[in-house]
C-alpha cells in the first residue's frame, strides 16, 4: 500500500495519492521564511515576563512593585492582587486570579495566597522592550514566609504532610476528579487478586512483583511557550497568536476564562516550533498577554525562556508504579495487577479526556493475551509544576508500555526464559481481532508476531544471543532490549472522549474551485508533521487531483472548522479519516454533476481515480477538473443540488485506532563506569497504511530519540528544598546527534479496518515503545551482576550503582 | 553604542545596548527571523550564524562583539542560481520537520562541508554535536548534510 510504483505521479512529480513526497512546507523553512510566534511583530507591540517564584511552597505576605513601575519604559505590573480586582463575567470564578485547567481543577494565573511550586507565576511586567521587562523583574520585592514543600508523592500521602491545595478547603493533598473519585480503577479487581493468589499456591506458577518508577521528564521543543495578544478596543476582536497545539479548544478556554464573546476571538497557531504535548494545555503566561493587551490597549508579546519553559510547563510522567506479574513456569501470563501513585504537581493540569482521569494508562496490559488485569491509580498534589499529559505520551499510554514490558522481562529473567520467546507465547493472534482487552479496549487489527519477528530478523536476534554469550564468557556486557507495544490513539469516539466537555470530534472542509484546484481546510494543527503536505495527499488519493493543487489550511480558528487539535497521535486517526470522508462526499456530488453531463444515470458512472466514466464506455467520462468547471458553470443541475463543487464533514472516529511495532535495542556497558552504548537500534512500526512513507519514518526516527534520551538521560529531578534540578539544557540532558545511533526501521502494514484510508497514527508510537526497549537491554547488560530492574534515567552513575546492588531513587536528589 | 555588522553583504548599523545579544541584532535590528533561538544558555545551537565564515552560537556573542564583522544566516544560502544545496539536502532527504532547529544546522552543515567535502557520518555527527533537535532523531539530519556534500561533489567533477 505504500509503494510509489503503484501510484500515478502528477506533472509536478509528486504520487497522486500515498507516496513517499517532498514536504510542501520545506520550502519556506530551509529559507528561514517560517513564521513562528517569535516572529510575529504588531505595530506598536509590547514585549512582557514574568516574576516567577524561587520558592517550591511559600506565603505571600506582600508584594512591592513600586520600584519596578518607575523604570523607565515598564508600561504596567500586573499581581494577583490586580487580577483579583478585575471581575470576570464567567461561570468558572468571579475574578482573573485563577482559571480552570483542562481537567476541571483551578489554576493560579499569578500567585495571591500561596506559591506552591517553584517558578510560579507571581507577577507580570509589560514595557517597551524585551530586555526592559526583564530588569523590572529583579526589582520587583515579595514577601514570602517559606513552609514545608512536599516534593514526594509518598510523602504527599502522609496525614502529616502540608497541605498543598488549602484554597480548595481541602485537608489532604488527594486528588478528586470531576465525578468525585480520589482513586481510579480499571480491570477485573477479584478476578485479577484471586488468579494471582492462586498462582503463588501453585508450584507450576510464578509470581513476580516490581516497582518501577517513570520519572519525571519535559517535552521541550526547540520552540518555547509564547503568545502575542491584541484585544481591540474598538471592535472588541481579541487575535492571539500562540504557540497552541490546539487552537480551536484553546478558543473556547479563553471564552470561558475570560468571559469573552467566542466569536470576537480568533487564536492563530503559525508555524510551531515542536509540540509534543508541550503545547497542549493552556498556560498563565498566555492568558497573561491578553488581560496586558486588555490593560493597555496595545498588542502585547510573551516568549518564555528555556528555564521558564522547564520549571513551569507540562511535565510529562512522574508514575511510581508496583506491577505484579503471575505466569505459568512455561510462560503463559496469567494476570497482571498494578498499583500506581500518579504525582501530579500542585495543580490539576492535566489534558485527557474527562472520563479518563488516569489518561489510557489501563491499555497496560499490552500485546499479550490473558485473561485477568486490574490498575488502581492514586492522584496526589506535590509542590512541583503542573501538568501531566505532554510528552508525546498518547495520553499515558507511555507508562503503560513501559510497565509491562519491564515486567514482561522481569517475568523472563524469573523463569530464565529469553524474552523473545516469551513475547512470542503471549502475543495475541492475528484471528482474535477485534480483540476485547481485560481492562476493556477493543484492538481493531494487528499481525504481532509476523511484526515481531520482521524486527528478530532485522536485527540478528540468534546472532546476538550468541554474540552475548561468547562476551560474557569474556567479561564483557552487552545488552539486547525488546520491547513490544500497541497503542490506543485517534481520541476518540465523542460518547465516550471530550476535554472539557468538548467532544473529541474533528471538522473538515473541501472547496474545489472551478479549475479544479482546491482548498482542505482543518481543524488539527500541525507542529512539524507535515500537514500541508499528508492531507493534500489523502485528498489526491480520493478525488485524483494532484497533491500540488491542494492548499492545506491549518491553524487559524477564523479559517477552520472546529475541532480538538493535535496531540495524542489524533490527527491521521481523526482528522485524516475527515479529509478522506469529506473528499468522498465531494466525489459523490461529482458524480452526480458527471452523471448530468453525461445525461446518464448516476449508478451508471464508475470511478477511476480522478475521473467518472461510464460504465462499460471508458471513454465517455469526465475527469475531476472538468467536473469542477460545469459545477460551477451553467449546467442545470437536478432538483436538490446545488452548484458549486464542496463539501464539509465532521468526523467522530468508532474506535481508537491501535497502531503497534516492536523495537529492538543492543547496547555494550561498561561495568566500571557505567556507561551505555547504544550500538544498533531496530524499529519495525505497523501503522496501518502509510500516507507518506518518509514521513512515517521521520517521525518514527525522532520518536526514537526521545526514547533514548529518556532512558538514558532526561530527568526532572528535585531536591528536598524543592530546587528544580533540571531548569536548562545544562541540567536537563537532551540527547545529541552523538548519543542517537542510526535508527534502522521497517515496517509491516495491516489496515485500520474502522479507518477509511486504514491509517492508524504513528506520531508518538516510538516515544512510547522505545524507552523499555533501551532499558530493557541495559539490565539484560548487567544482567549477570543480579540485577533485575533499574529505573530511568540509566546514567552512568545510575547504572553503576545498580551493578554495585546500591540503587537510590532516582528522582530526589538525596544520598 | 553605535555598531555596524554586515549581515549577508548588507550593512546593518544600530544604537544598541552593549549587553544585546547578537541573535536579538539579527532578528529584532536587521529583521532576519529565519534565525531562531531555543535555550539562550548557548546549549541548543537553534541560534547557530557564520561570524566571518565560521559557525557561532549567536545568543552566546553580543552584538557589540561583532561589530565590523560579517554574519551569515540562513537568509543568505540561497543564491540568484537557487538554494544552496545543503538547502536542497534538508529538502530531499527530510531532514527538518518543525523546521525550528534547520537554520541552525544547514549553517554548521554548510560549514562543515567547506571545511571537509566530503565528511564521514561520524563527522558529521561530530559538527552539529552541540546543536539539538527534537524532531527528526538525526538520521536525515546527518543523511542531509551527506547529500549535500556528494551533490557537490558531483557537480565539481561535471564541470
Ligand atoms: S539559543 Fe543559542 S544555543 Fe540555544
Ligand atoms: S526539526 Fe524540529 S527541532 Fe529539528
Amino acid at each position: 500500500m505504500t509503494a510509489t510504483n503503484e501510484v500515478p505521479v502528477s506533472a509536478a512529480g509528486n504520487p497522486i495519492g500515498f507516496g513517499s513526497m517532498k514536504r510542501v512546507e520545506d520550502q519556506r523553512f530551509v529559507r528561514g521564511q517560517g513564521n513562528y510566534v517569535d516572529d510575529v511583530n504588531l505595530p506598536g507591540m509590547l514585549h512582557s515576563a514574568i516574576l516567577r517564584s524561587p520558592f517550591a511552597h511559600a506565603r505571600i505576605n506582600a508584594i512591592d512593585t513600586s520600584a519596578a513601575e518607575a523604570l523607565p519604559g515598564v508600561v504596567a505590573v500586573i499581581t494577583g492582587k490586580t487580577l483579583e480586582g478585575i471581575p470576570r463575567p464567567s461561570l468558572l470564578g468571579d475574578n482573573f486570579a485563577w482559571m480552570p485547567t483542562l481537567s476541571y481543577d483551578t489554576q493560579a494565573v499569578l500567585a495571591t495566597d500561596k506559591v506552591r511550586f517553584q517558578g510560579q507565576e507571581v507577577a507580570y511586567v509589560i514595557a517597551t522592550d524585551r530586555y526592559i521587562a526583564k530588569d523590572a523583574l529583579e526589582l520587583i520585592d515579595v514577601d514570602y514566609e517559606p513552609l514545608e514543600p512536599v516534593m514526594d508523592a509518598k510523602r504527599a500521602m502522609d496525614p502529616d504532610a502540608p497541605v498543598i491545595r488549602d484554597d480548595k478547603g481541602q485537608t489532604d493533598n488527594s486528588i478528586t476528579d470531576v465525578h468525585g473519585h480520589k482513586t481510579w480503577e480499571a480491570g477485573n479487581a477479584i478476578g485479577t487478586s484471586e488468579a494471582i493468589e492462586k498462582a503463588r499456591q501453585d508450584p507450576d506458577c510464578v509470581v513476580v512483583t516490581q516497582e518501577i518508577m517513570y520519572p519525571r521528564v519535559h517535552p521541550s521543543p526547540m520552540e518555547t511557550c509564547g503568545s502575542v495578544a491584541y484585544m481591540d478596543k474598538v471592535t472588541g476582536q481579541l487575535t492571539l497568536y500562540t504557540t497552541s497545539q490546539a487552537p480551536h479548544a484553546h478558543r473556547t478556554v479563553y471564552a470561558m476564562v475570560a468571559g469573552l464573546p467566542e466569536h470576537k476571538i480568533r487564536v492563530i497557531s503559525p508555524d510551531i516550533g515542536g509540540g509534543f504535548g508541550n503545547k497542549v494545555g493552556v498556560y498563565p503566561g498566555y492568558v497573561l498577554s491578553i488581560i496586558g493587551s486588555i490593560v493597555t490597549g496595545k498588542p502585547v508579546k510573551w516568549m518564555e525562556d528555556r528555564n521558564e519553559n522547564l520549571v513551569s510547563t507540562s511535565f510529562a510522567r512522574d508514575y511510581h508504579m508496583t506491577g505484579t506479574v503471575a505466569a505459568t513456569k512455561d510462560g503463559r501470563i496469567l494476570a497482571v495487577d498494578v498499583d500506581v501513585l500518579a504525582d501530579h504537581g500542585a495543580f490539576n493540569g492535566v489534558a485527557q479526556p474527562t472520563n479518563y482521569p488516569a489518561g489510557f494508562f489501563h491499555i497496560f496490559t499490552g500485546s499479550y493475551d490473558y485473561p485477568n488485569a486490574h490498575c488502581k491509580v492514586t492522584p496526589v498534589y506535590t509542590n512541583k509544576a503542573p501538568g501531566g499529559v505532554a510528552y508525546a505520551c498518547s495520553f499515558r499510554i507511555t507508562e503503560a508500555v513501559y510497565l509491562i514490558e519491564r515486567l514482561v522481562d522481569c517475568l523472563a529473567q524469573e523463569l530464565e526464559m529469553d524474552p523473545a520467546e516469551l513475547r512470542l507465547k503471549n502475543l495475541i493472534k492475528p484471528d482474535q481481532f477485534p480483540y476485547t482487552t481485560p481492562t476493556g479496549w477493543v484492538y481493531d487489527s494487528g499481525q504481532y508476531e509476523k511484526t515481531m519477528r520482521v524486527a528478530l530478523d532485522m536485527v540478528g536476534y540468534d546472532d546476538l544471543r550468541r554474540e552475548q554469550a561468547e562476551k560474557r564468557a569474556k567479561g564483557e556486557y552487552m545488552g539486547i532490549g525488546i520491547s513490544f507495544f500497541t497503542e490506543g490513539v485517534g481520541a476518540g469516539p465523542r460518547k465516550d472522549m471530550d476535554i472539557l466537555g468538548l467532544g473529541m470530534a474533528d471538522g473538515i472542509e473541501l472547496r474545489v474551485h472551478p479549475t479544479g484546484k482546491g482548498v482542505l481546510r482543518l481543524s488539527v494543527q500541525s507542529q512539524g508533521q507535515g500537514h500541508e503536505t499528508t492531507y493534500a495527499q489523502i485528498v489526491a488519493h480520493e478525488l485524483g487531483i494532484p497533491p500540488e493543487d491542494i492548499e492545506v489550511v491549518h491553524g487559524d480558528t477564523d479559517q477552520t472548522p472546529f475541532g480538538l487539535g493535535t496531540y495524542g497521535s489524533r490527527s491521521t486517526p481523526v482528522s485524516g479519516a475527515a479529509a478522506a470522508v469529506v473528499s468522498r462526499k465531494v466525489k459523490e456530488k461529482a458524480r452526480i454533476i458527471a452523471a448530468t453531463a453525461l445525461e446518464c444515470s448516476p449508478d451508471d458512472l464508475e470511478w477511476e481515480l480522478g475521473r467518472w466514466h461510464v460504465k462499460g464506455d471508458p471513454e465517455r467520462g469526465k475527469t475531476i477538473q472538468e467536473i469542477a468547471l460545469l459545477a460551477h458553470g451553467s449546467l442545470e443541475l437536478p432538483e436538490g443540488v446545488e452548484g458549486h463543487l464542496e463539501a464539509m464533514t465532521v468526523y467522530n472516529p468508532p474506535n481508537l485506532t491501535y497502531p503497534y511495532g516492536c523495537y529492538i535495542c543492543v547496547v555494550d556497558v561498561d561495568p566500571g563506569t557505567g556507561q551505555v552504548k547504544i550500538r544498533d537500534f531496530v524499529a519495525v512500526d505497523d501503522c496501518g497504511t502509510r500516507i507518506n512513507p518518509m514521513i512515517v519514518e521521520g517521525q518514527v526516527h525522532g520518536g526514537l530519540a526521545d526514547g533514548v534520551g529518556m532512558a538514558l538521560m532526561e530527568l526532572i529531578a528535585f531536591d528536598e528544598d524543592g530546587n528544580c534540578l533540571g531548569g536548562s539544557f545544562m541540567d536537563y540532558l537532551l540527547p545529541t546527534a552523538m548519543e542517537c545511533p542510526e535508527f534502522r526501521t521497517g515496517e509491516t502494514v495491516t489496515p485500520s479496518p474502522h479507518h477509511p484510508i486504514g491509517a492508524k497514527g504513528v506520531g508518538e508510537s516510538a516515544t512510547v515503545g522505545s524507552p523499555a526497549a533501551v532499558v530493557n537491554a541495559v539490565v539484560d547488560a548487567i544482567s549477570p551482576f543480579g540485577v533485575r530492574h533499574a529505573d530511568m534515567p540509566l546514567t552512568p552513575a545510575n547504572v553503576w550503582r545498580a551493578i554495585q546492588g546500591r540503587p537510590v531513587r532516582v528522582d530526589m536528589a538525596v544520598e | 553604542m553605535q555598531i555596524s555588522i554586515t549581515i549577508n553583504g548588507e550593512t546593518v548599523t544600530r544604537d544598541v545596548e552593549p549587553r544585546r545579544l547578537l541573535v536579538h541584532f539579527i532578528r529584532e535590528d536587521a529583521g532576519l527571523r529565519g534565525t531562531h533561538w531555543g535555550c539562550d544558555t548557548s546549549n541548543c545551537g537553534a541560534c547557530t550564524v557564520w561570524l566571518d565564515g565560521k559557525p557561532v552560537k549567536s545568543c552566546t556573542v553580543l552584538a557589540a562583539q561583532a561589530d565590523g564583522h560579517e554574519v551569515k544566516t540562513v537568509e543568505g544560502l540561497e543564491t540568484a542560481d537557487g538554494l544552496d544545496p545543503i538547502q536542497q539536502g534538508f529538502i530531499e532527504c527530510h531532514g527538518l520537520q518543525c523546521g525550528f532547529c534547520t537554520p541552525g544546522m544547514m549553517m554548521t552543515g554548510r560549514a562543515l562541508i567547506d571545511e571537509n567535502p566530503n565528511p564521514s557520518d561520524q563527522e558529521i555527527r561530530e559538527a552539529i554535536s552541540g546543536q539539538i533537535c527534537r524532531c527528526t532523531g538525526y538520521n536525515n539530519i546527518v543523511k542531509a548534510i551527506r547529500w549535500a556534500a556528494e551533490a557537490e561533489a558531483s557537480s565539481e567533477v561535471n564541470a
